[in-house]
């Protein structure tokens, strides 16, 4: 038995000991955390809960010798504290202790502080922060965790000395609120340090002031009371020395006293939101509805509300009805009584122009107010007579009542030239201004700076603050300045933040996960016992070649095919085997799964993964060895599948074609080798697949790409643009992916029922296409039959206008508009039937065939890697729960790293013009005339779009000489003035959606927003300069 | 929401009760607590009370049942109707729930006991949790034990019983009925002296790589509890030797009367 006890201690010396916490009686009342909640029946559970109240939690004071010997101390905060402050810089320094209010709304203010400034954060504050809000509790978190910073976490709440408990309920006494609790709590921890360091340092030295910092009023006067230095945000900020005050002094909030004394001198324009319990049950019991906010970015007194659940969006209509929604809320909204439902305007309302002579200081400018009334009136007669003539229009109308959830971040703004008075261009006082953001649908912030001037012609990142009941304008505050306008520089971080591409450089525990040997890695030799090689196959002799667009680093995937001797054909994908270098939940995969996905931008890609791996160890690089994953199929002559088969392997490619090369190689008679021969039986495979699928009812769609010509690859100037040829080789390896990634989804969706990683893409609505098929109807005699995805593909062929070849491709662009996105999700998290993926007409999907820069195929090849019986699953990818936040997160980047692309490219179509208008010499850059078709009537303009650049425009006419056939599609102008007299009633030439128009596209500078613009002005068939 | 859910481990090692991982919550045995059973104990941890009473070994109800050369272990699971922690729903006897957690413990101390030191009888184990906080399977074993030592029936060793939750990559021991519901758990009971496992249960999906780890682990924890349990149950003896010792005093007093 003795020599039983002596082993089990002996085994157990990776881990700490395992003891049992006693618990005093005396710790009773403190120990025992009791409350009452709530259910969601609504009936009441008291809830009792036990805490242990802790003797070692360490102070992470340098050199205290009571704590040294706590678990998790280190010596973080220095005898010596910040010294630099008017006010608080004598003797030792100071120390500060944060609240949560800080937290909340001077976080940016909180990231920017001095590195040598030492912190102190209570638990209290972290807990409630995470409380109130994710986004930051996650900011504070990596602020934490910086380990240059001096920033120490008290447990507050579990430390004996500094445990609070809530207060009891005393006669003739207001109860304590669960705010006033956590101030009292943190307070607590400034009575605690002063005696735990006098108590733990020699006498000699006299430890640093502690100083709370909050922006409660109420707080800051109890600190005083109890003796303790509590000090605002703003103040605090105005003591420090020199350069840090002007650094900091603009991210400082304006703080909760200066909302409050606002509030009692202006008028209310908006009414308040209802508080969140009643938003809560009002949406459960269906008289609220909850959806994301989507301001119109052609109007910015208009918005809608998707909302799951009903078949149409709710419009909202003026400001009021928006109530202070940013784009992307989640918001709640009442709808109105049937009979004020609208419809919604079709007039071009541009917030930049529409409130150009808005003040920035003073919002009750009596003129503004007479005119955004006016504005408003108009707009709602738009409305209004829009409603009387197309009542199969009309929307359920509502108004918001409350928010959910505010989805505020940093936007990319440029300082408004108008809100600063010619004083005030010169002056460093600070001064309130207009921030106008980037995006169309997103409100004029306000902020206050000190630093106007400097900023006036840089772009800069501001985030919304508040925005108060009586402010027309949201209220922000700067963060920090990108650069100059239209630099690339600023224009490419504009660009990357606005889209929430994380462009970061990879950091060291990212960068310590790859292979050792660095560039030098090499598949190993072929032994027994080498890891690489165990139950890989060797392919190494099989005929490999990859095709890729020209210029390709990071080369996913490989192709064969091959005779069998039974006269059947073997083709093979091969993949790079990315998960052999990125394991499950280390640095590099949690990495790689925040990013989701690589980012291509027209002069720059941002990679998922580091490039070590991406461009080099991963990729399937010609003439090396390289580790792959191979989907490997026997397949017949008509190209149906025998048997398909899935292994590890090792490659080693004999060819990197380019898309053209292939082609050239394919069709070159003179050539028999058998890499030709490959080729060519891929070929005739490719072409019976694309039958095999679109008899299935597959549909192919139509997004316009371009390609951008580069000047040199240093200088990235743009010189011309084309769109991007389609060859026959470019089918050829698109189907074999398709092909590749129905053959894992099967196999990976029978292994993991519950939890594959699949991609679907859910049939659209039918009413999506209403407005589509009523337009094509109408202007073209042509029907859509939306039944299926087959009946759609065969109607879209028919489509076509002889004498508009490229009408059909309009068309298809714009029936691509109306369909949902493609998505990843969770095999086990919706029902089998709605596995599908329309455009594909595949029951089943997945991405396997591009792990360097998806993640979503990073998972699939570990799903795929367990399903082959090659690795055990990583227990992460058998929950549901995790694949599916995971998965969102890879959605959500996906979408935005298309959305970046689609904007960069814009960008450079811009400068592609501008250079071109240079070139040829004409003032003012306008240069190109290209031909448009239009796609959209409004009531006071055209949306065009310019198939050859694919840029999209909007041509407004400003005088009231045209009219307007909604029902038709068609805007009547007058013809030019030359055929008759100009004030007689002259021709009327009718512009309709379909129609081919030739426009002169320029770029124009807005004075204000120093945004470059696109402008577009229709020069036939009438020039609309004078309309 | 997962915003005002609890951390269950934060960044300072702690759990949500303040508790780090290897750290089992406050223990209190009491033996003897019901007055006219032949054992009984009543064992907290942490906000967790469970009373057990034997009765037997006696002749079975019911005769059919009867084993010739061993005794039958009965046992009944009851929980009162002010126990909380089961999320509002009152468990009432015969509940599938409590007769899963009756057949455990059957199971657990059918080779623990030496039945067949006891042909023809039947020995009922009547378990009662008073409160609940997380963790009922083994506190009602560590009970159980406790009331067989009172009770004087003869078993092979102490046995004790222990979950062990996992978090991320994290094993943690002696769960609350929060972190039970967050995390997948794993029951063991074990006779600390041979290390044999004579329960392992688990409801939750556990990948294989950190079951053994866990295991090794509950083992380790349930040697830490039976010292506990041992100390008191010495005290407890000492005390009733102590007692004996003051009535043989009086006894042989008496004799002197005599």
């Amino acid at each position: 038995m003795a020599a039983a006890t002596t082993a089990l201690p002996s085994s157990s010396k990776s881990h700490p000991p395992i003891t049992i916490l006693k618990r005093a009686r005396a710790d009773v009342p403190l120990s025992q955390n009791k409350f009452s909640k709530k259910t969601a029946r609504g009936k009441v559970l008291n809830i009792l809960r036990e805490r242990y109240l802790r003797d070692d939690i360490p102070c992470g004071v340098e050199g205290c010798q009571v704590c040294i010997d706590y678990p998790g101390y280190r010596s973080v905060l220095p005898l010596k504290g910040y010294t630099d402050h008017t006010k608080y810089g004598q003797g030792q320094g100071h120390w500060l202790v944060i609240d949560t209010n800080i937290v909340l709304h001077q976080i940016d203010l909180l990231t920017a502080l001095p590195i040598s400034l030492p912190l102190i954060i209570p638990s209290t504050t972290i807990r409630e922060t995470r409380h109130r809000s994710l986004p930051l509790y996650n900011r504070l978190q990596q602020l934490i965790q910086d380990e240059d910073r001096l920033i120490w976490v008290w447990w507050n709440e579990e430390a004996r000395e500094t445990a609070t408990l809530p207060k009891e309920v005393e006669e003739g006494r207001e109860k304590e609120s669960i705010n006033d609790k956590n101030d009292r709590a943190i307070r607590q921890v400034l009575h605690f340090y002063p005696e735990h360091l006098s108590a733990a340092l020699s006498k000699s030295m006299k430890p640093p002031k502690l100083i709370l910092l909050t922006d409660d009023r109420r707080n800051r006067e109890i600190a005083d009371g109890e003796g303790l230095l509590a000090v605002s945000a703003r103040d605090y900020v105005d003591g420090l020395i020199g350069e840090e005050r002007a650094r900091l002094v603009d991210l400082v909030v304006g703080g909760v006293d200066e909302v409050s004394a606002g509030e009692k001198k202006g008028k209310r324009i908006y009414q308040d939101y209802l508080p969140q319990d009643t938003l809560l049950a009002g949406v459960k019991t269906g008289r609220y509805h909850q959806g994301h906010f989507n301001a119109n970015q052609y109007n910015y007194l208009e918005g809608t509300v998707n909302i799951p659940g009903l078949n149409k969006p709710v419009l909202l209509v003026g400001r009021e009805a928006m109530n202070r929604s940013v784009n992307g809320d989640v918001v709640v909204v009442e709808i109105l009584p049937e009979s004020e439902w609208k419809a919604p305007g079709s007039e071009v309302v541009d917030q930049d122009v529409a409130l150009r002579d808005d003040d920035a200081d003073d919002d009750e400018s009596p003129g503004l107010a007479e005119r955004e009334r006016a504005k408003a009136k108009e707009d709602i007669m738009d409305v209004d007579e829009e409603t009387k003539r197309k009542p199969k229009n009309i929307l359920p109308t509502g108004k918001v009542v409350g928010i959910v959830k505010r989805n505020w971040r940093a936007y990319v703004c440029h300082l408004d030239r108008s809100s600063l008075s010619d004083a005030a261009l010169t002056s460093s006082s600070q001064q309130t201004v207009f921030a106008t953001p980037l995006s169309t649908s997103l409100p004029r912030i306000r902020l206050r700076t000190r630093q106007a001037p400097q900023l006036l012609d840089q772009k800069i990142l501001v985030t919304i603050d508040s925005w108060s009941i009586n402010s027309r304008y949201p209220d922000g505050h700067f963060v920090r300045s990108l650069g100059k306008v239209e630099s690339k520089e600023a224009e490419q971080e504009s660009l990357l933040l606005e889209y929430e591409v994380p462009y970061r450089p990879f950091g060291r525990a990212i960068l310590n996960c790859l292979p050792e040997e660095g560039d030098k890695w090499k598949v190993p030799v072929k032994t027994a016992e080498s890891l690489e090689w165990r139950d890989r196959e060797d392919l190494r002799d099989l005929i490999v070649c990859s095709i890729d667009p020209p210029g390709c680093q990071d080369i996913d995937d490989a192709l064969h095919a091959r005779r069998l001797p039974n006269g059947n054909i073997e083709a093979g994908v091969h993949i790079a085997d990315v998960s052999h270098f990125v394991h499950p939940d280390n640095p590099m995969d949690s990495e790689a799964a925040s990013r989701g996905t690589t980012v291509y931008l027209v002069d720059k890609r941002i990679d998922m993964l580091p490039s070590l791996l991406g461009t080099n160890l991963c990729s399937l690089r010609p003439f090396v060895e390289r580790l792959a994953f191979s989907v490997i199929w026997e397949m017949n002559e008509q190209a149906e599948i025998v048997k398909v088969r899935f292994a590890k392997s090792v490659i080693a490619s004999k060819e990197a074609f380019t898309y053209e090369a292939a082609q050239l190689r394919k069709d070159d008679k003179s050539l028999n080798d058998p890499l030709t021969q490959s080729i060519r039986l891929l070929n005739t495979l490719a072409i019976k697949l694309k039958e095999g699928r679109l008899k299935a009812g597959a549909l192919s769609l139509s997004s316009p790409e371009l390609k951008i010509h580069l000047n040199s690859s240093e200088s990235t100037e743009p010189i011309d643009v084309e769109q991007k040829q389609q060859r026959e080789t470019n089918s050829l390896v698109e189907e074999f992916m398709l092909l590749a990634n129905i053959s894992v989804a099967a196999k990976i969706q029978e292994t993991f029922p519950a939890t594959a990683v699949l991609r679907r893409h859910c049939p659209p609505p039918k009413t999506n296409f209403e407005a589509l098929q009523d337009i094509l109807q109408k202007r073209k005699n042509m029907t859509l039959d939306v039944s299926s995805s087959g009946a759609l593909a065969k109607s879209l062929d028919a489509c076509v206008d002889p004498k508009e070849p490229e009408f059909n491709t309009l068309v298809r662009i714009m029936a691509t508009r109306c369909m949902l996105s493609a998505e990843y999700f969770c095999s086990g998290s919706v029902s089998k039937e709605t596995y599908g993926h329309y455009g594909l007409a595949s029951p089943i999907y997945t991405h396997f065939t591009s792990p360097i820069r998806r993640y979503a195929d990073v998972l699939a090849h570990r799903q795929l890697a367990a399903a082959i019986n090659y690795t055990p699953l990583h227990p992460s990818l058998q929950s549901k729960s995790h694949v599916e936040k995971t998965l969102s997160v890879v959605n959500k980047r996906h979408r935005l790293a298309q959305m970046a692309g689609r904007a960069s490219v814009e960008f450079y179509v811009g400068l592609a013009l501008k250079s071109r208008g240079e070139k040829t010499g004409q003032v003012g850059g306008k240069s190109s005339r290209e031909e448009a078709f239009v796609i959209r009537t409004f009531k006071n303009g055209l949306a065009v779009f310019v198939s050859k650049l694919g840029l999209e425009g909007l041509i407004t006419f400003q005088k009231d000489t045209h009219t307007f056939d909604p029902d038709n599609y068609t805007i009547n102008v007058p013809a030019p003035s030359g055929t008759g007299t100009a004030n007689g009633i002259g021709q009327m030439i009718g512009i309709s959606v379909f129609d081919k128009i030739t426009v002169d596209i320029s770029i124009e500078k807005n004075q204000n927003t120093q945004r470059g613009k696109v402008k577009m002005v229709m020069v036939g068939p009438v020039n609309s300069e004078n309309l | 929401m997962s915003s005002s859910r609890i951390e269950i481990l934060n960044d300072g090692g702690l759990r949500h009760d303040a508790r780090r991982p290897y750290e089992l919550r406050s223990t209190s045995f009491q033996l003897n607590t019901h007055p006219t059973a032949e054992g009984s104990s009543t064992v907290t941890q942490g906000l967790t009370t469970v009373q057990v009473s034997i009765f037997g070994p006696r002749e079975p109800r019911q005769r059919s049942q009867a084993s010739h050369d061993k005794a039958i272990i009965s046992v009944e699971v009851g929980v009162v109707p002010w126990a909380q922690g089961g999320g509002g729903v009152k468990r009432v006897r015969g509940d599938k729930r409590l007769q899963e957690i009756g057949a455990s413990i059957r199971q657990t101390f059918e080779p623990v006991i030496m039945t067949h030191l006891y042909p023809r009888s039947e020995i009922t184990i009547n378990v009662q949790v008073l409160s609940a906080d997380g963790g009922i399977l083994p506190t009602s074993i560590n009970a159980t034990t406790l009331a067989l030592i009172s009770s004087g029936i003869s078993i092979l060793d102490y046995t004790t019983s222990i979950s062990i939750g996992l978090y991320l990559k994290q094993p943690l021991l002696d769960l609350s009925h929060v972190e039970e519901q967050d995390l997948p758990n794993l029951v063991i009971a074990s006779l600390p002296n041979s290390g044999k496992i004579t329960l392992a249960q688990m409801e939750t999906r556990l990948h294989v790589d950190r079951f053994e780890e866990m295991l090794s682990l509950g083992v380790e924890a349930c040697q830490v509890l039976k010292t506990e349990m041992e100390d008191v149950v010495k005290s407890q003896t000492e005390k009733i030797v102590e007692r004996m010792g003051v009535r043989s005093v009086v006894s042989s007093g008496m004799a002197v009367d005599e």
